[in-house]
């Protein structure tokens, strides 16, 4: 067998031609540069619709005045539309269940005395989470409502009732949806889409478009070694992957001030793990693929699980076990948790690591698999 | 090195070095055997053709010898290089060029060139390329898209990429297929001064003319080899004597012909037709009642190579039949 040693020089003349044609083809740096921003757009735009007048229903268990100037600060939100009042709680659920009511706010017995007293009533908020584009902003709203309402009641001797800390505890109680998705949320999963559909396909039509046209023949007579083509062919993508990434999270700043709270350091390292495991899989998908129609429905089969299962779309805890087991062997499902980790909560490399390490060896497993099929003949 | 021991059937030469030495090769695709125990000896410095129908396995047979297919059964070596274990040495030192052409069309004729040098890790590539391109007459268009050259220029161009690392072998599937009269000539002289240069090479072709050029041939149908040497000795080894007929409705003629069964071959050559047998007398005998004809103009020839191959296709379709 011939033992010859990797050499740069093969590498480097693989990338180089990459580059060269990819410069050539207009549609895919079309697509490239203007899928991220589009899906961005879309998404970023649905979710900030403020949506107004969802209807809600008051189960009020207590007739006072700190109950009744509550609900008037609902009303005055315009995030709420007071529909009426109900009396029973499985009157609330019923209308919750056929999406007649958005919110059923249930006001306690002696929500008044024991306010007063000091003993932090609560107040639920039964919220309907299926649309939680709809849901999460007013939901949100509540809070501040809630707790103005009670600065301007509580005067005089029940002042530092309002300032030690919430005089009253308001449980959310999200149905049907109980993580819920916030536009926050929606960016790293965005990121995470972006880069497995376009990463996927790129590499995979980069390999079968030779097939197609005829050249993989000619590059296979050629004294190129699989992993010289391999890394040739992947780092042009690669650098691709990070364009699209800045494109995605600068963007995200700009237009909706998603934040990037942890180190961007950080992020720029996972973002190079998870474009490779992208790129290994769709170097693996092209060796069987025998034409670009194929690998472009690989591509769509690998990025529909990627799309469903990894928790972007569905809450991942929420999940029946069979999903959360194919979930598991996802990378987007751990891409996902590092970059909301890492860009909302400024998480670390200690705390991203248990989400790390699965990526690893997914892409450690792709890789070996992408190499062990490609062949050097045209069997 | 292994050396030609004589064993092609001619008297022992000095020996000499085999560029392709193959034994019962064989390729099946599923239940279909397209290469069939094939044995290839080729000396260095020779220009071998590979003739046969379309679909008869010669396009397989040398993507196996350059270790592009592995075969399901038979050994041999190729530059010296064991065919099945050492197939990175053999591509360091062949020059393959594809049936259909394989350079990169998005790519312009120097990128192509460029690629090639840097692949096969060629020293002073960039000289070589000039040098090339210059050779080709190509030096002004050399920053044109590949795919925007003609049939002729893309086969120049793929030779002189394929060339480029200076190969010891070169195997050229069909390379002037498609291509104009005289480009095809350009071609050939191309092919003779490399082999000048003791480089082999094994070239698929399906003319005539070109086949005279080879120094042998090797014919090939249905994946077996029928008939190899020079053209004379082809020629001979089918045993055929023919004659040629000229005059009117010849296609007639033919039909009228080709049921006897001393008449192997019969086949219209624009104003004549050819009509070959095994045994010369029984050939004459068959012809005998038309000779007197008047509108028919007899004659004795030497039978051409054409002649030889249309018999082996015969004699095939024959065998296969049962
Ligand atoms: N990859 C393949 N899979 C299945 N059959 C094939 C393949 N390649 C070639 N063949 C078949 O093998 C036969 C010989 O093909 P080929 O070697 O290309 O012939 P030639 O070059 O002499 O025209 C043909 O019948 C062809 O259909
Ligand atoms: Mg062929």
């Amino acid at each position: 067998m011939w033992k010859g040693r990797f050499s740069f020089g093969r590498t480097g003349a693989i990338m180089q031609k990459e580059f060269t044609q990819l410069r050539r083809e207009r549609s895919t740096f079309a697509m490239i540069v203007l899928l991220p921003i589009i899906q961005l757009l879309l998404f970023g735009y649905a979710v900030d619709m403020n949506p107004k007048y969802l209807p809600t229903y008051i189960l009020s268990r207590d007739q006072s005045v700190f109950s009744r100037s509550f609900v008037a600060g609902l009303k005055n939100s315009l995030y709420f539309d007071i529909r009426g009042d109900v009396h029973s709680d499985e009157e609330g659920e019923e209308l919750l269940r056929k999406g007649q009511a958005q919110f059923i706010v249930t006001i306690p017995e002696y929500f008044e005395r024991d306010l007063v007293g000091g003993k932090r009533p609560s107040v639920l908020v039964q919220v309907d989470g299926t649309d939680p584009v709809a849901s999460s902003g007013p939901a949100a709203a509540m809070n501040g409502i809630l707790e103005s309402v009670l600065r301007h009641d509580l005067k005089g001797p029940l002042e530092n009732l309002s300032t030690v800390k919430p005089a009253v505890e308001l449980i959310q109680h999200r149905m049907y949806n109980p993580e819920g998705l916030t536009r926050f949320n929606i960016v790293p999963g965005l990121l995470g889409i972006v880069l497995t559909m376009t990463g996927v396909m790129m590499v995979a039509l980069a390999l079968t478009r030779e097939r197609e046209r005829g050249t993989m023949e000619n590059l296979l007579a050629m004294p190129a070694r699989p992993l010289e083509v391999m890394i040739g062919k992947i780092v042009p993508y690669i650098l691709i992957g990070y364009i699209q990434s800045t494109i995605v999270v600068t963007a995200a700043w700009f237009l909706f001030s998603v934040p990037v709270l942890g180190s961007l350091w950080l992020l720029g390292g996972v973002l190079g793990i998870f474009i490779t495991c992208n790129m290994a899989m769709g170097y693996a998908l092209a060796t069987i693929s025998r034409t670009q129609m194929q690998a472009m429905q690989g591509t769509v089969l690998i990025a529909l699980p990627s799309l469903m299962l990894s928790g972007f779309i569905f809450p991942f805890s929420g999940m029946p076990v069979w999903a959360q087991t194919i979930g598991r062997i996802i990378p987007m499902t751990y891409f996902n948790r590092i970059v909301r980790g890492v860009m909302l909560k400024g998480n670390g490399i200690e705390e991203i690591w248990p989400e790390t390490w699965p990526l690893l060896i997914f892409l450690l497993v792709a890789t070996i698999i992408a190499i062990k099929c490609y062949r050097k003949t045209i069997d | 090195m292994r050396a030609n021991n004589g064993e092609s059937g001619g008297a022992v030469k000095e020996e000499v070095p085999l560029a392709i030495d193959v034994h019962n090769l064989t390729k099946r695709f599923g239940k279909n055997t397209v290469v069939n125990r094939i044995n290839l000896v080729v000396p260095q410095g020779k220009v071998y053709g590979f003739l046969g129908p379309n679909g008869s396995g010669k396009t397989t047979t040398i993507r196996m010898i350059c270790g592009l297919l592995t075969p399901d059964e038979g050994e041999g070596t190729c530059l010296g290089y064991d065919l099945r274990k050492e197939s990175e040495n053999i591509r360091k030192n062949v020059g393959y060029m594809t049936q259909r052409f394989s350079f990169w069309e998005d790519l312009t004729i120097r990128e192509n060139l460029n690629f090639a040098g840097k692949i096969f890790g060629i020293k002073e590539s960039r000289k070589r390329i000039q040098y090339a391109l210059q050779k080709l007459g190509l030096e002004r268009r050399a920053d044109q898209l590949a795919g925007s050259l003609s049939g002729g220029w893309k086969q120049r161009l793929a030779l002189a990429a394929c060339t480029l690392h200076e190969p010891k072998l070169l195997l050229l599937d069909e390379p002037t297929a498609g291509v104009d009269p005289k480009a095809r000539r350009e071609f050939w002289d191309e092919i003779h001064q490399l082999a000048s240069q003791r480089i082999t090479v094994l070239v698929s072709t399906h003319y005539m003319d070109e086949a005279e050029r080879c120094h042998a041939i090797v014919y090939i149908a249905n994946g077996n080899i029928l008939s190899q040497g020079t053209v004379d000795d082809v020629i001979s080894q089918s045993g055929l004597s023919t004659w040629v007929v000229g005059g009117k409705d010849l296609v007639s003629l033919k039909e009228e012909l080709i049921k006897n069964p001393a008449v192997m071959t019969a086949a219209v050559f624009g104003e004549s037709l050819h009509v070959s047998g095994v045994v010369a007398e029984e050939l004459e005998a068959a012809i005998e009642p038309y000779k007197d004809r008047k509108d028919l103009s007899w004659s004795r020839e030497e039978t051409s190579l054409e002649d030889a191959f249309i018999y082996y296709n015969t004699l095939i379709k024959d065998y296969k039949k049962g």
